[in-house]
C-alpha cells in the first residue's frame, strides 16, 4: 500500500470522445507548492486545450508527463504531496503506477448520454453524480452539452447534475413549434417533469441563462437558484455572432466566426470547427436557427427581457461575465439587480471553458450558498 | 444521433432517406433489386455488392432493375432527369462507363449549357471504382479523371461513411449531373454517422490531419493510406497536414493553397493512373498558384501508367502504398 497522502496527476478526460491528450506545458515547476486548483499544466485535446487542476494542495513532487508527447486517459502525469513523504515512497509510487484501461473503475461507467421524451421529440442530455441538489445546465445558441465539458463533471460532485441537448440543438430533435424564449423554457419545464425534477438550480449560458431566466418567471418554484453566464437577456446589444454562425456554410466562413467566442483564438481547434460544421448541416437545423433568431435577436437586437421579468422576484443569482465578450457586452453583466457580479480577465463568451476553474469555484460557492 | 455505421450502410441510408424526402427521386440499374434467382422479395438481395439492399421492400416500385445496357438506362436517366425526375443510376463499376460517354458527355454534361440555362440535368451517376478488389483489369480502375475533365460534371469520391451519406445527399438534391464513385474496398469501412439527414456542400475539402512540415492531398481510399504514412512519419517528427479532397469537380484549391503555404511541401497522391491525374492537376494549380510558397519539388505518388494486373501479389504492388507515400514526403524533406 502507499502512503494515502500521495496523489497523482493523471491525464484527465474531457468529454465522451477522448482517449488520449498531448502534454503541451507544465505551469507549475516540480517541488513547488500548490492550491486546490491551481492550474498545473497543460493538456491539448483534438478537440480542445486546457489547463489540469490540482485536486489537492501539497507540494508537486514529480512532473512526470513530457512536453509534446501524447499519454492515454489517466496515465500518471505528475505526483502531489506534502513534504514529509519520503522521495523512496514516490519512487515506489510512480513505479507501480498502472494507467487504468478506459472506462474500468469510472464513477460514470453508466450511459454517457440519456434521452427523454418530450412533446416535441427526443431531448438528449448527459446526468453526472447522484448527490445534492439537481443542477441544471443549459448551453447557448447554436451550441450543445458538450460545452459543459469542464464544468459538469466538476458540479457533478456536488450535485445531480443534468445538461441538455436543447431542441434544435446537439442531437436533441431539431423541431419546435414557434420556436421562442417561451417555448425554450416550457421545453425545459417539461423536461423536468419527465425526469422527475420538481426544482433546480440552473446554471445557464447567453441564450441558455435568458431561457432559464424565463423558467423562473414563468414559474418561480422550479429554479431555486441562477447562475447567469454571460447572458442573453440583460439589456438589448448583441454583437453579429448568431447572424455569422448561421450564414457560415464552410469551415473557412465558420472558423473566424466561432473566433469571436474565446479570448484566446488559438482554442478554436480544427475538430470544434468540423464538429459544428457536422451540427449545422443536419436537414432542419438551419431553419430552426433562422426562426429561433428572428424571435430572438431579429434585427440584431435582443428582443427579449426575461432579466426585467424576473427583477425583484428573481431567486439568488450569480452572473458569471467574460471581460473580454464580443457577442454580448460585459456591461449587461450589472443589469440584474441583488445579483452578485463576477467579471473575469482574460476571458470571451466562453468564459466557462477559458477560466473554467475559477468559475466552478464560483458555481460551487453559490450553489453551495443557497 | 450518431451511431457507427459502414460506408455500404451510410449510402443506403442516404438512398432510403431521399426516396422518403422527395417522391421524384427512383434508383435504377443492374440487379439492384434482384438478380439472385430466387422468386419475388427472396431475389431482392440489393446489387451486386449489397449496398440497395432493403431499399426495394421499402420503396416499392421505385428501384428499377434494368437490362444489361448501360446506354440505354443511363440514356433514360439523364432524359427522366431533363423532364424533373431525380434518378440515382447505378452502373456497378466506372469501368463500364465507356458504352454511354455520349450520354454523359454530349448530353447530360451540355444540356444546361446549350438550352441556354433552363434546362436542369439531376441525375446521379454511382459507381464503384479503385482496385484492391481482385477483380482485374476491367473491374478496378480509378477512372475519376475522365469525368473531371469534362465541364458540367460534378465528380464526387468520399473516404468514409460520413461524407458519402452527405455527399451522396448534396448529390441527389444538386440540379447538376453528379458522376459519385464508391471505392468498392471502403464498403465494409465505419464511422459515425448520423442517424438524420445532412448534406455536404461541394467543393469543400476535408482537412483530416493537421501538420506543419508537408501538405498530402488525396481523396476515395487513398486518404487511408496517406494517413497510414502520416502516422508513421510522425514517429520519426515529420508532421504532415493530410487533405481529403472528398469533391474532385468542383475542388477545393484553397484550402490545399491555404495548407502549402503554411508547409510549403506538397505530395499529391492518386490512385488513377499519373498522366492527367488529379494528382498531377492539384500539383500543376500548386505551380501556377503557390509556386513562390514551395520550399522543395513537388511530389506525386499514383499507381503506375499499366492496366490493373490480376495478379494479387502485383495488384498489391500496383496500389500505392503508405510506404511509397511516406518515401515521397521524405524526398520533399531532404531540401
Amino acid at each position: 500500500m502507499s502512503d494515502p497522502r500521495i496523489v497523482p496527476v493523471v491525464m484527465p478526460k474531457w468529454g465522451l470522445s477522448m482517449k488520449e491528450g498531448k502534454v503541451t506545458s507544465w505551469l507549475v515547476d516540480a517541488g513547488k507548492k500548490i492550491s486546490v486548483g491551481e492550474a498545473i499544466l497543460e493538456v491539448e485535446t483534438d478537440k480542445i486545450a486546457g489547463a489540469v487542476e490540482s485536486s489537492d494542495a501539497g507540494i508537486l513532487r514529480r512532473c512526470i508527463g513530457t512536453a509534446d508527447t501524447v499519454y492515454p486517459v489517466k496515465a500518471l502525469l505528475g505526483v502531489i504531496a506534502p513534504e514529509d513523504v519520503p522521495d523512496t515512497a514516490i519512487d515506489d509510487y510512480v513505479a507501480s503506477y498502472v494507467t487504468p484501461a478506459a472506462d474500468e473503475g469510472d464513477e460514470d461507467a453508466g450511459p454517457q448520454h440519456e434521452w427523454a421524451d418530450l412533446s416535441m421529440g427526443k431531448v438528449r442530455y448527459a446526468k453526472r453524480g447522484s448527490s445534492g441538489d439537481a443542477v441544471i445546465l443549459l448551453h447557448g445558441f447554436g451550441g450543445d452539452l458538450d460545452n459543459w465539458l469542464f464544468n459538469i463533471d466538476a458540479i457533478g460532485e456536488y450535485a445531480t447534475v443534468y445538461a441538455l441537448d436543447l431542441p434544435g440543438h446537439g442531437q436533441s430533435v431539431k423541431s419546435l413549434a414557434n420556436p421562442s424564449l417561451k417555448a425554450m423554457a416550457s421545453a425545459v419545464n417539461e423536461f423536468m417533469k419527465e425526469t422527475g425534477i420538481a426544482s433546480a438550480h440552473f446554471v445557464g449560458h447567453s441564450m441558455g441563462a435568458a431561457i432559464s431566466m424565463q423558467l423562473g418567471a414563468d414559474l418561480p418554484g422550479k429554479v431555486k437558484s441562477l447562475t447567469l453566464i454571460c447572458s442573453a437577456g440583460l439589456g438589448p446589444d448583441i454583437g453579429p455572432y448568431v447572424s455569422n454562425y448561421i450564414a457560415a456554410q464552410g469551415r473557412k466562413d465558420l472558423k473566424p466566426v466561432l473566433e469571436t467566442l474565446f479570448a484566446d483564438k488559438s482554442l478554436v481547434s480544427r475538430q470544434l470547427v468540423d464538429d459544428v460544421l457536422k451540427f449545422k448541416r443536419l436537414d432542419g437545423v438551419e431553419p430552426l436557427l433562422k426562426a429561433l433568431n428572428e424571435s430572438l435577436f431579429g434585427g440584431g437586437i435582443q428582443r427579449d427581457a426575461p432579466g426585467k421579468a424576473i427583477a425583484g422576484k428573481a431567486p439568488p443569482s450569480l452572473v458569471i461575465w467574460g471581460k473580454e465578450d464580443e457577442v454580448i457586452p460585459a456591461a449587461h453583466a450589472n443589469n440584474l439587480p441583488g445579483a452578485k457580479v463576477h467579471v473575469l480577465e482574460g476571458a470571451g463568451h466562453m468564459v466557462f471553458m477559458e477560466k473554467a476553474s475559477d468559475v466552478n469555484a464560483l458555481i460551487k460557492a453559490h450553489i453551495a450558498g443557497n | 444521433m450518431a451511431r457507427k455505421i459502414s460506408m455500404r450502410q451510410a449510402i443506403n441510408e442516404a438512398l432510403d432517406q431521399e426516396m422518403t424526402r422527395d417522391p421524384n427521386v427512383f434508383v435504377m440499374g443492374e440487379d439492384i433489386v434482384g438478380g439472385a434467382g430466387g422468386d419475388g422479395d427472396e431475389d431482392a438481395w440489393g446489387g451486386v455488392l449489397g449496398v440497395t439492399k432493403g431499399l426495394h421492400a421499402k420503396h416499392k416500385g421505385r428501384l428499377l432493375d434494368t437490362p444489361l445496357s448501360e446506354s440505354a438506362y443511363i440514356g433514360a436517366a439523364v432524359g427522366a432527369a431533363a423532364c424533373g425526375m431525380r434518378p440515382v443510376a447505378e452502373l456497378m463499376f466506372l469501368d463500364f462507363m465507356g458504352v454511354c460517354f455520349d450520354q454523359i458527355f454530349n448530353q447530360a454534361a451540355k444540356f444546361k449549357y446549350m438550352f441556354g440555362g433552363k434546362a436542369e440535368t439531376p441525375v446521379v451517376i454511382r459507381a464503384m471504382v479503385g482496385a484492391g478488389f481482385r477483380a482485374a483489369a476491367q473491374h478496378s480502375q480509378m477512372l475519376t479523371p475522365l469525368f473531371v475533365h469534362i465541364p458540367g460534371l460534378k465528380v464526387v469520391c468520399p473516404s468514409n461513411a460520413y461524407d458519402a451519406k452527405g455527399l451522396l445527399i448534396q448529390s441527389i438534391r444538386d440540379n447538376d449531373p453528379v458522376i459519385f464513385c464508391e471505392h468498392k474496398v471502403l464498403y465494409p469501412h465505419e464511422s459515425d454517422v448520423p442517424a438524420e439527414s445532412y448534406a455536404i456542400p461541394f467543393g469543400e475539402a476535408n482537412v483530416v490531419r493537421d501538420g506543419k512540415h508537408v501538405t498530402i492531398v488525396t481523396y476515395g481510399m487513398m486518404v487511408h493510406r496517406a494517413m497510414d504514412a502520416a502516422a508513421d512519419l510522425a514517429k520519426n517528427g515529420i508532421e504532415c497536414e493530410v487533405i481529403d479532397l472528398r469533391t474532385l469537380s468542383p475542388i477545393d484549391t484553397d484550402t490545399v493553397l491555404e495548407s502549402v503555404e503554411k508547409t510549403g511541401r506538397l505530395v499529391c497522391v492518386d490512385e488513377a493512373h499519373p498522366r492527367c491525374s488529379i494528382a498531377s492537376d492539384v500539383s500543376a494549380t500548386v505551380s501556377a498558384e503557390g509556386f513562390s510558397f514551395l520550399k522543395s519539388g513537388i511530389q506525386m505518388v499514383t499507381a503506375p501508367h499499366t492496366p490493373v494486373p490480376f495478379s494479387p501479389v502485383l495488384e498489391d504492388f500496383y496500389i500505392p502504398s503508405a510506404a511509397r507515400i511516406a518515401e515521397a514526403v521524405r524526398k520533399t524533406m531532404a531540401n
